[in-house]
């Protein structure tokens, strides 16, 4: 341009540019130097972190939950099954604002503080990407609920899964126990690997003795997810080994027929059978629906069942303590004549009431009320055994001594956990001057021996050591450890067998003649059960006195009075000639044995014959 | 004076030295021409599988391949005396489109880009990244070099203005690029260092009224984020975290085309666009990230090659900047994907998918290889 003053040299400005154009290429080599060092350093220095960051990506490992095994009874109907259920599950990773889901999800479906509690804890102690469960059991609505604001609800899932069902709720409630979700405690004894994926666990009965067995081993998956967590497909699987199926000894319908017997009353049935130490039925009313515990029960139903003066969640069957009364006496015969103190011969005088010798105290037989007299001027064992003469057995017992007498009637089982398969089992008492040392510092009376000698006092037994003691009666001395279960894949488990008590044939025979005829006999104390029998039953009445009130809880006047009755007890085995099924009963205050009785014929009836019509005719 | 150093290309057939042909004729360069093709089809296959195998992706992005490739023969026609003239009059033009987007433009994910004409989108920011070093090119190539104060100043006032204009749109990556461009322009012409470190020493010293004054909330996440992904692991910290994962679990041989983990299961974001270094670094492992870098290497050092050998200071300039664009673009996408400089949504040329990008980068070429022929058929 004219008005430039310099001109321009086209060398020097070669010159210039292509300098600087070296300074550039420089400069690029360089900094392309440093983003070459930069992938170095990501893919050859620290590959490995790299590698496995996206293997953690990509792979997650999932628990395989083992199916639980079922619980079936003898006759293969279904006593615990495993149904479909769906729960809601969160996974954190995909969650963007935790409290905002877990508020919005509050406002769709109810979430109780127990759920999210709960569902804290675990979140705590999950693993990458697990899905960790905050509502079970969602109803179809609340499932399509979900379904329909699934799109601004990432991280939440809805998964199906196993859940224990009882077809039967109460009636087997506490005979099989319950499962429920794993607790606090729980989780601190159970193998972490082993439960992950599973989220209950047996709680008491059946469903937690055998808990090892029903619940199978955990399998493992690992699968692609993509980031979104949608699972592509399946790496690597190892199956679950599912829970073990359980046949039980149990018998669906002996166990309905002591429920419909018992009806409203509470009280407790166990039957056995004495062949083989299965137990048939164990029945303890009230009972309560199990599938309510299987999800956490809720505060109000759980209230109402802790709190109901007939406390349904105590299972009597086995935890229950009661004075076996008269029901006692065929054991207290039997110790007579292994002791030779007696033979079927000996005949003791009844005025109708015992005294020690030298003491005034009069120990008044239950006839001498009713009667005004004795049951008969002399009595032997059998008529002692077949109208529960009490004056027979105090003296027996006084000669006896305590000592001995424990020593007698612990083999049958009295005074000690039988060892059922099963959970919560209680003691009982079978007192001794030792016994009464230890428990109580305090020397042993003569005059407790001879309320001992009828089952009051000390003596304490559950209906399951009665069962026991009468169905090793019913065996001659065989002993079993009871079982509730029959077996597993089909090979059956014998119960364990104990040492025999081994006396002469005669001394069974003089005892169950005494025991027919209670039933059978005219003047029996449960003649009542003979009408229309078509076998024959031996059996034994009781009566406990109701000393205090359970829980010291206060009851208004009615309640005591109520409360305030006999236990009514009855044990039997029949048929028998070939006992196949051993009973103990309990009516807590029915009053007297006689409340007990006639359930005993509707069970074994209902075992012998698959029905009962007994009683229906009233 | 500019017409009296510049030489008018002559027709091919008045070429004495040379045999005339077609290649000289059409101005092509075939050895940016073979790179380049080499680029595409490399990044076509890895483009197959960062759209996770989404063919229509591969066509889509072909077609904008062959426009651009029709594009750059037309550029290459050009002479250089043709692109002075229009220089001025493009650069007027294009700050035009710049205003009118701030005024009636079209928005997408919070910023204004786009100019809408009869259904045709286009974004104007992308042709002032060709047009701003022309001018300024053009600019200097009247002055003395190396250029004076005033000079300089008057430069910056044309790099400052469309910069300014994007910047508003808002958009940062762009409007740094486009200013670089033209600096780059300075740079060849041979600026002085005095000046040079000046402004290194005044953008340092800026740095914190910007971060204070100018930054937007969001352009600063970017940047702690860099810095510190684990921050906001499932937030913006997510995208460099998965990327530099995708990067490092490739290795040194690659997990193998389309087998890349990261990718195919959604865990790196813009597999296909702005993050394809990471899908390829997965999938071919350092070896592939060595491939393209020497692909890109040869490119840019042809690009100087022809810069150096061009026959006026405007050339020079020209090859020179736009070389060192298409560099940045490479520096600043490959650092930003492994996490040495902050997201900034810059595509990696020539590879990640895009129309726009693809289109200027090849009118580029399309002038570098103007400047490249211009040598080869004109007399000494």
């Amino acid at each position: 341009m004219p008005n430039h003053i310099q001109l321009k040299d086209s060398h020097r400005e070669t010159r210039i540019n292509n300098a600087r154009t070296i300074t550039a290429v420089l400069l690029v080599m360089g900094l392309l130097g440093v983003i070459l060092a930069r992938y170095y350093a990501l893919q050859v220095t620290e590959y490995e972190v790299y590698r496995t960051e996206s293997e953690r990506n990509r792979v997650q490992l999932q628990p395989l939950p083992p199916k639980r095994g079922l619980i079936y009874d003898r006759n293969g109907e279904l006593l615990a099954d495993n149904r479909p259920s769906f729960m809601l599950s969160i996974v954190r990773e995909q969650v963007p604002d935790l409290d905002a889901t877990l508020a919005e999800l509050g406002e769709m479906l109810p979430i109780s503080e127990g759920d999210l509690a709960n569902f804290q804890k675990k979140l705590q102690r999950r693993r990458p990407y697990e899905a960790v469960p905050l509502r079970f059991r969602l109803t179809g609505k609340e499932r399509a609920l979900l379904a329909v604001n699934r799109y601004r609800l990432p991280g939440v899932v809805v998964d199906a899964q196993l859940l224990r069902y009882y077809p039967h709720g109460e009636l087997f409630s506490h005979a099989i126990g319950y499962v429920g979700r794993i607790n606090e405690e729980e989780v601190l004894y159970l193998d972490e690997s082993d439960y992950r994926g599973t989220f209950h666990v047996g709680k008491v009965g059946v469903e937690k003795y055998y808990e090892d067995i029903l619940h199978g081993d955990v399998g493992y998956q690992n699968v692609e997810t993509n980031a979104h967590g949608r699972v592509l497909r399946v790496l690597e699987r190892f199956d679950p080994k599912p829970g073990t199926d359980l046949v039980l000894h149990l018998d669906i319908n002996v166990q309905r027929a002591a429920v419909d017997a018992l009806g409203d009353r509470r009280g407790a049935v166990v039957a056995i059978d004495p062949l083989t130490g299965g137990v048939l039925a164990l029945v303890s009313t009230p009972g309560f629906d199990t599938n309510l515990f299987v999800n956490g029960i809720s505060s109000v139903d759980y209230s109402a069942l802790r709190d109901s003066l007939d406390v349904p969640l105590f299972n009597r069957a086995i935890q229950g303590q009661y004075p076996p009364g008269s029901t006692i006496k065929p054991f207290m015969s039997m110790a007579g004549l292994e002791s030779g103190l007696v033979t079927t011969e000996t005949t003791v005088p009844d005025p109708g009431w015992y005294s020690l010798p030298g003491d005034s105290r009069k120990y008044r037989d239950w006839i001498l009320r009713i009667r005004g007299t004795g049951h008969a001027p002399r009595v032997d064992m059998k008529m002692a055994i077949a109208e529960s003469c009490d004056v027979y057995f105090y003296d027996l017992a006084r000669r006896l001594t305590i000592d001995r007498m424990y020593d007698y009637l612990k083999p049958f089982g009295l005074g000690e956990r039988t060892g059922i398969d099963t959970t919560n089992e209680g003691r009982g008492v079978l007192p001794s001057t030792r016994w009464k040392r230890d428990a109580m510092g305090q020397a042993w009376y003569p005059g407790e021996t001879i309320s001992a000698g009828i089952g009051q006092g000390y003596m304490l037994t559950s209906p399951m050591q009665l069962a026991v003691a009468t169905s090793v009666m019913a065996s001659k001395g065989v002993r079993r450890t009871p079982r509730l279960l029959y077996s597993i894949d089909g090979e059956p488990i014998a119960a364990p067998l104990l040492d025999p008590i081994v006396v002469p044939e005669e001394y069974w025979a003089a005892v169950y003649e005494g025991m027919v005829e209670v039933v059978h006999g005219k003047r029996g104390t449960a003649k009542a059960l003979a009408k229309g029998i078509e076998y024959q039953m031996a059996g034994k009445t009781g009566t406990a006195q109701v000393i205090g009130i359970a829980q010291g809880a206060v009851y208004n006047e009615e309640d005591v009075a109520e409360r305030h009755r006999h236990h009514g007890l009855f044990i039997a085995f029949a048929p028998a000639e070939a006992p196949t099924i051993a009973v103990a009963i309990i009516v807590e205050n029915g009053g007297g044995s006689s409340a007990a009785s006639p359930i005993a014929r509707a069970v074994i009836d209902t075992w012998l014959f698959g029905h009962s019509g007994f009683g229906d005719s009233g | 004076m500019a017409d009296y150093l510049r030489q008018m290309p002559h027709q091919g057939s008045a070429d004495l030295a040379r045999r005339p042909s077609a290649v000289s004729r059409f101005h092509i360069d075939i050895p940016l021409l073979l790179l380049l093709l080499a680029l595409t089809a490399y990044g076509l296959i890895v483009l197959y599988s960062g759209s996770g195998k989404d063919m229509g992706a591969v066509i889509r992005q072909g077609r904008y391949f062959l426009l651009a490739y029709f594009i750059m023969f037309i550029v290459a026609q050009l002479s250089m005396g043709q692109i002075m003239r229009w220089a001025p009059w493009l650069y007027v033009a294009a700050l035009g489109t710049l205003v009118a987007v701030m005024l009636v433009g079209v928005g997408a994910k919070g910023a204004q880009r786009w100019l809408s004409l009869g259904g045709f989108r286009f974004q104007p920011s992308e042709i002032m990244k060709l047009i701003l070093p022309v001018t300024v090119a053009w600019y200097l190539a009247d002055r003395t070099l190396p250029p004076r104060f005033l000079h300089i100043m008057v430069a910056l006032i044309l790099i400052g203005l469309p910069a300014a204009l994007i910047l508003q749109q808002p958009d940062l990556g762009t409007a740094l690029l486009i200013a670089a461009s033209g600096l780059f322009v300075l740079f060849i012409a041979g600026m002085g260092w005095r000046y040079i470190f000046g402004a290194v020493v005044l953008a340092v010293a800026s740095a914190w009224p910007a971060w204070m004054f100018v930054l937007k909330d969001y352009q600063k996440q970017r940047i702690l984020t860099m810095l510190d992904p684990e921050s906001d692991k499932l937030g913006a910290g997510w995208n460099i975290i998965q990327s530099k994962t995708a990067i490092g679990s490739g290795g040194w041989d690659g997990k193998g085309w389309m087998k890349g983990t990261q990718s195919h299961l959604d865990f790196l974001p813009e597999s296909h666009t702005d993050f394809i270094i990471a899908v390829m670094s997965e999938e071919f492992g350092l070896r592939g990230v060595l491939v393209l870098m020497a692909i890109y290497l040869l490119i840019l050092l042809r690009g100087f090659l022809i810069g150096v050998r061009a026959q006026s200071s405007f050339g020079r300039m020209m090859a020179g900047s736009l070389t060192l664009t298409f560099f940045v673009y490479i520096f600043v996408n490959m650092g930003m994907v492994a996490g040495l400089l902050p997201v900034v949504g810059v595509p990696l040329p020539l590879v990640s998918a895009g129309g726009t990008s693809v289109v200027t980068l090849m009118a580029g070429f399309g002038i570098l290889m103007a400047i490249s022929t211009e040598k080869s058929t004109g007399p000494r």
